[in-house]
């Protein structure tokens, strides 16, 4: 194909822009030289440098030339496509052309930063240059796709998180799913007591909120659910949710709870997992009184009906609006939505990989999250920080990073143990007086109002001592250790070697990727962080986006996070989606792939090779189809397709033969 | 305005000459300096490590007989204690009568036993601050009969003057002292231990470690050019000037330093006779200097 | 070779009321906000002449390290020059911890003996309570002679020189009212046993 033979009115007429980025590029590159070679070139009409040419005036001199010299190609060599190939593919659209004329030449980061000899890098440019005067000459015109987005969202996992985002999402007009896997929302805030550093109590401000969820019209609450199935794309998702049996019809229920009263079980004797297993619950069960929805569950592992099938069954009686089904089945409910917010959070780090802590050996170690639940005034205990055996601790040693900033458990660090420690070792000190000692490794306390938290906690006479513990043993040298627990550490600030004999160990673990993370990751195909959280599609300026468009993370999920940083990125993702709903359409890049339907042999080795699952098989015609909204451009299956027939736009063969020849001429 | 003089003890030993001095620049600028009547010792730093609320009572029983002596302007009787220490313990123990009700009870019945009475109307003031801020450079630049010009001044203001209280100067970085010498004529150099400490005591009780600070204090004026050391306070000055050959001994490369107060200073500039600022009293004199730069001043006139 | 010493604390061996009698005696609550930066013993001139940093001191008080903190060289070294109390970043009056550390240790009895820095103090305390002020000469003269005795003929010089320059008058001072001023002081001291 010959150029001119597109291009009969005259033939291509190019333009070739080379940029001085200040010193960046000039500083090494000899640009005038470069322009004074791009203007030997073949079809080149005008050929410029410029300061900044993505500046205003840099633009405009570009707009000028295509309309002064009729020019329907333009290069411009300067920096990262990354950074600037919209800008200039929109100065092609103002001056009337098609913005796909245009080719951009990196002779920044590939050239002028990472080049040491001028001459060379001089060289280098002129090369890129003449490659890219080569493949502009056969790119074709493209139009962008427009695809109609729907306007509802998916918000996946109710702690504060979640919370936050539906709500924003649902007060701003639209309709949000809100799943949540345990029986209730509120996530582990609902766990604790009070939220440091202003000891709100973390049920007060959370709990309107929780009930604003349920009372929503905007919002459909599904508990007890996991999303199973995701399909689809940015604006046009389908997920699959299966709502697990609950044995009580939710719309029924209306939380009188009369039916735990009536259970055959007198006592509450089963361990409760909302308690972390230092309550007791009975098989028919609410999590705790503010649970939302306030709807009762029965547990058939430990419901003797559905273990052996003989039961006086007290519970169908005492429910007056017979809300109670032991036939109810799983349902899967199916869904459309524009975007999807994950908010799936955290776990905490398992206290018995360190079996130095002593952690499931010494009845007396506790983890943080227990501790949450003692210092709670409706936890097991109401309030009361007490031993498992009654007593009322005089010594707790706090132990900070516990399994955080450590190579053999997690490299990072948890960012919310040192605030949650001193929120603790103030509510243990004021429930019980109790001397508490804090072993930390650094005291990190940079949030706002946290520095003067700490400060607070250094004047309540809380002890500080800097050291990692080494172990906490029962084994007693003095008279004084004898029945307590001795918590090996080196005082560094002092410089000895301390053993302090307590009666209650607080483990601070740290924060971890929920188990499943990585089914999740791989569900909703975004990627995780070396560590396990989701990660995000830019640290700093894209924190709360995937690299699946339309997906979006808040909370704990992506990182550890403490509650107001969780609310504001949650408050951010809901903003994230509801721009992209809110606009009714997503524009697609037209540089996807595309089958020429006459040379696909159906050989299928394309589709199990996308890793967008963009690409099916139409059975009748025996061709691959790929669903151009899905294709995200990777050119995995144009370099694999055996005969040839997948092809993707911008870059075609002969755009890609034409560059490479250009380069090899030139050199 | 009139003040009241505290001498503190210092300054009838070893300190004679400051309060020499100090009394002769006063009269030659016309200001009457009334020597307080049976003042006490301020309770100072030995004093306060036994005991901390009789050194309190020390100083609280001066401030009384302040109160009783002095004729008040603004509000306050204004009492000039030109000793460092004296200045920081009577100021220290006004701040505490002043912030603890309790001490200012027990120190009030204990005076009161004697029947004196401290009711918090004296201003401590340094003989410093009197001169820059209250008589003014202006005034002073009046009086000086023969400027210091050609002389290199390392000033040098101690601890205790401006830290903890800093009631008349910047604690980091005070200037009032090389502002005063400026209008004598003289150059003060730039030197950074301005406010480093000369070890008050510890040159008689541990003399390695005081004498060793002394010794970078030293050093330091003499590598930067200064011809004299000028202090504010008789313990600083003794420090610097009475162990230089002890020092010596050890850090050979130290050459004679002249460390005078800085109303001596003041008391040459106005062309005061040497004896009555107690210039004979200096260990490491001051004559061949002055006659050298008198020479020099008659060549460049000349 | 040194003796080969424990270097582990048991908590028996500690004082737990130590840190809040020492700040009753410094009245400096702030000291339990310290977060152990360093500028304390940075800022100062005699730390690295110390046992133990200012810093290392504070930490040790707040844990009851009495009698380390009471036998240490630090607490007599302090100069109180100030610089620490200025710089603190937590406003604690480190100084005035440092007497009331000093006042403690000579109550308690705890320093080592004829080190001249207690020597002195005691020295100066008992002039001026019975004199009302300090002859310098005197304090000085018995300094020497009850803690380093040998170092006599070597400031004999300068005691000479001081003397030709009458900076050394041998005349005690004295206050004229010294009854009345020991009256107040044991008013004080009285009041003191009994709070």
């Amino acid at each position: 194909m010959r150029a001119h033979e597109i291009y009969p009115n005259g033939g291509p007429r190019i333009g070739v822009y080379v940029c001085h980025c200040g010193l960046n590029i000039a500083g090494k590159v000899d640009v005038h030289e470069v322009v004074e070679f791009a203007k030997t070139l073949p079809f080149v009409v005008v050929a410029r440098e410029y300061k900044f040419m993505c500046s205003d005036p840099g633009q405009e001199m570009i707009r000028e030339d295509i309309r002064e010299h009729r020019l329907n190609r333009v290069i411009v060599a300067s920096c990262s496509p990354l950074l600037h190939e919209a800008t200039f593919r929109r100065v092609l659209e103002q001056a009337g052309q098609n913005p796909f004329f245009f080719q951009m030449v990196n002779i920044r980061e590939h050239v002028s930063w990472v080049t040491e000899d001028p001459r060379e890098a001089t060289e280098k440019a002129k090369a890129l240059v003449a490659a890219a005067v080569r493949r502009v000459i056969f790119h074709e015109p493209l139009q962008r796709r427009r695809v109609p987005v729907k306007d509802h969202v998916l918000v996946v996992g109710g702690g504060i998180a979640g919370i936050h985002a539906a709500l924003t999402l649902a007060d701003a007009g639209k309709h949000v799913y809100l799943v949540e896997r345990e029986p209730t929302i509120g996530g582990h805030m609902a766990m604790f007591d009070k939220t440091f550093p202003t000891l709100d109590c973390a049920a007060c401000i959370l709990t309107p909120k929780m009930s604003a969820v349920a009372a929503h019209p905007n919002i459909t609450l599904w508990t007890y659910s996991e999303v199973i199935q995701v399909e689809g794309f940015v604006g046009n998702f389908r997920v699959r949710v299966r709502r697990k049996p609950r044995y009580v019809i939710e719309e029924l229920c209306v939380g009188c709870l009369q039916c735990i009263d009536a259970c055959v079980y007198k006592d509450a004797r089963f361990p409760d997992e909302f308690n972390l297993g230092l309550g007791k619950r009975k098989p028919i069960y609410i999590p705790f009184p503010q649970a939302t929805p306030r709807v009762v569950l029965i547990d058939p592992e430990t419901c003797i009906w559905f273990k052996t099938g003989k039961c006086k069954r007290t519970c169908l009686e005492a429910c007056e609006r017979k809300a109670i089904d032991f036939e109810q089945q799983e349902r899967i409910e199916e869904i459309e939505v524009g975007a999807i917010i994950l908010a799936t959070g955290f776990k905490t780090f398992d206290a018995r990989r360190i079996p130095e802590y002593g952690y499931g050996k010494y009845p007396n170690v506790y983890t943080a999250l227990e501790v949450e639940r003692l210092v709670n005034a409706a936890g097991p205990t109401g309030g009361e920080v007490r031993l498992r055996d009654g007593r009322v601790p005089k010594r707790v040693g706090i132990i900070h990073c516990v399994g955080s900033r450590d190579e053999r458990f997690n490299r990072y660090c948890s960012r919310v143990c040192c605030m949650y420690s001193l929120k603790l070792a103030h509510l243990i000190k004021e429930r019980t007086g109790a001397e508490v000692y804090n072993f930390y490794i650094d005291m990190r306390t940079p949030g706002k109002g946290y520095e003067e938290f700490y400060d607070r906690l250094l004047q309540e006479g809380v002890h500080f001592i800097r050291g990692r513990v080494a172990e906490v043993t029962d084994w007693a040298i003095t008279p004084e250790e004898e029945g307590k627990l001795i918590i090996r550490v080196e005082d560094t600030l002092i410089g000895v070697v301390r053993r302090i004999p307590v009666d209650m160990v607080v483990l601070a673990v740290g924060l971890e990727p929920q188990p499943d993370a990585e089914e999740v990751r791989r569900m909703f195909n975004i990627s995780c962080s070396k560590e396990g959280f989701f990660l995000e599609r830019h640290p700093k300026l894209a924190p709360v986006s995937t690299f699946t468009d339309g997906i979006f993370l808040a909370g704990a999920c992506q990182g550890p996070k403490d509650i107001p940083d969780s609310v504001a990125q949650a408050g951010a993702a809901a903003a994230e989606a509801l721009a992209l709903i809110d606009k009714g359409y997503v524009e697609l890049e037209p540089n996807t792939a595309y089958i020429v339907e006459e040379l696909c042999s159906g050989c299928k080795t394309c589709i199990s090779l996308c890793p967008y699952n963009a690409i099916s098989f139409d059975e009748v015609r025996a061709i691959a189809v790929i669903n151009e909204a899905l294709c995200k451009g990777c050119g995995t299956c144009v370099a694999a397709c055996p005969s040839g027939a997948a092809r993707q736009h911008l870059f075609e063969d002969a755009q890609i033969f034409q560059e490479i020849e250009g380069v090899l001429a030139y050199v | 305005m009139s003040y009241l003089y505290f001498p503190g003890c210092s300054l009838k030993g070893t300190g004679r000459a400051y309060e020499e001095s100090l009394l002769a620049v006063f009269r030659a600028l016309g200001i009457p300096l009334t020597e307080l009547a049976d003042w006490n010792c301020c309770g100072a730093t030995a004093y306060m490590s036994i005991d901390e609320h009789q050194a309190f009572a020390l100083a609280a029983r001066n401030l009384a007989l302040a109160e009783s002596q002095g004729s008040p302007a603004d509000g306050a009787v204004q009492l000039i204690a030109p000793c460092s220490a004296c200045y920081l313990v009577l100021l220290k123990a006004q701040q505490c009568l002043a912030a603890d009700i309790a001490l200012c009870q027990e120190i009030t019945i204990a005076l009161k036993e004697e029947g004196h009475c401290y009711r918090g109307r004296v201003r401590i003031r340094h003989p410093l601050d009197v001169l820059v801020h209250d008589v003014g450079l202006s005034e002073i630049a009046r009086h000086v009969r023969q400027p210091l010009r050609g002389l290199k001044i390392a000033c040098y203001y101690g601890c205790q003057i401006v830290r903890p209280f800093a009631l008349f100067d910047r604690p980091h970085d005070p200037s009032t002292m090389d502002d005063l010498v400026r209008i004598l004529g003289a150059e003060p150099v730039s030197w950074p231990l301005k406010t480093h400490c000369c070890g008050g005591s510890l040159t008689g009780t541990i003399p390695e470690v005081g004498w060793r600070l002394n010794y970078l204090l030293l050093r330091e004026a003499q590598r930067r050019g200064a011809h004299l050391i000028v202090t504010v306070c008789p313990l600083c000055q003794f420090n610097l000037e009475a162990y230089q050959d002890q020092i010596r001994q050890r850090y050979p490369d130290l050459a004679p330093m002249p460390v005078l107060y800085f109303t001596q200073l003041i008391g040459m500039a106005m062309g005061l006779p040497p004896r009555e600022l107690g210039l004979q009293r200096l260990l490491i004199p001051v004559d061949g200097l002055m006659a050298a730069l008198s020479k020099e001043g008659a060549h460049a006139r000349a | 070779m040194a003796a080969i010493e424990r270097r582990i604390r048991y908590e028996s061996e500690l004082d737990p009321s130590f840190a809040r009698e020492i700040i009753a005696f410094s009245g400096s609550p702030s000291l339990m906000a310290c977060i152990q930066c360093g500028t304390c013993s940075s800022a100062c001139p005699l730390s690295l002449y110390m046992d133990y940093t200012p810093r290392r001191i504070i930490a040790m008080v707040r844990e009851g390290f009495k009698q380390e903190v009471l036998s240490s060289r630090t607490i007599w070294l302090c100069a109180s020059c100030y610089a620490c109390t200025v710089e603190c970043p937590k406003q604690i009056r480190i100084t005035d911890v440092m007497y009331a550390l000093k006042r403690y240790a000579i109550r308690e009895g705890v320093h080592p003996p004829r080190f001249p820095i207690p020597v002195l103090a005691r020295l100066f305390y008992n002039t001026v309570r019975r004199r009302g002020r300090l002859t310098e000469s005197w304090t000085v003269l018995r300094l020497y002679l009850q803690t380093m005795p040998l170092r006599i003929p070597g400031m004999s010089s300068l005691g000479w020189k001081l003397l030709r320059r009458g900076r050394f008058p041998l005349r005690p001072e004295g206050i004229r009212d010294r009854q009345g001023l020991q009256r107040v002081l044991r008013v004080v001291e009285r009041q003191e046993v009994t709070a």
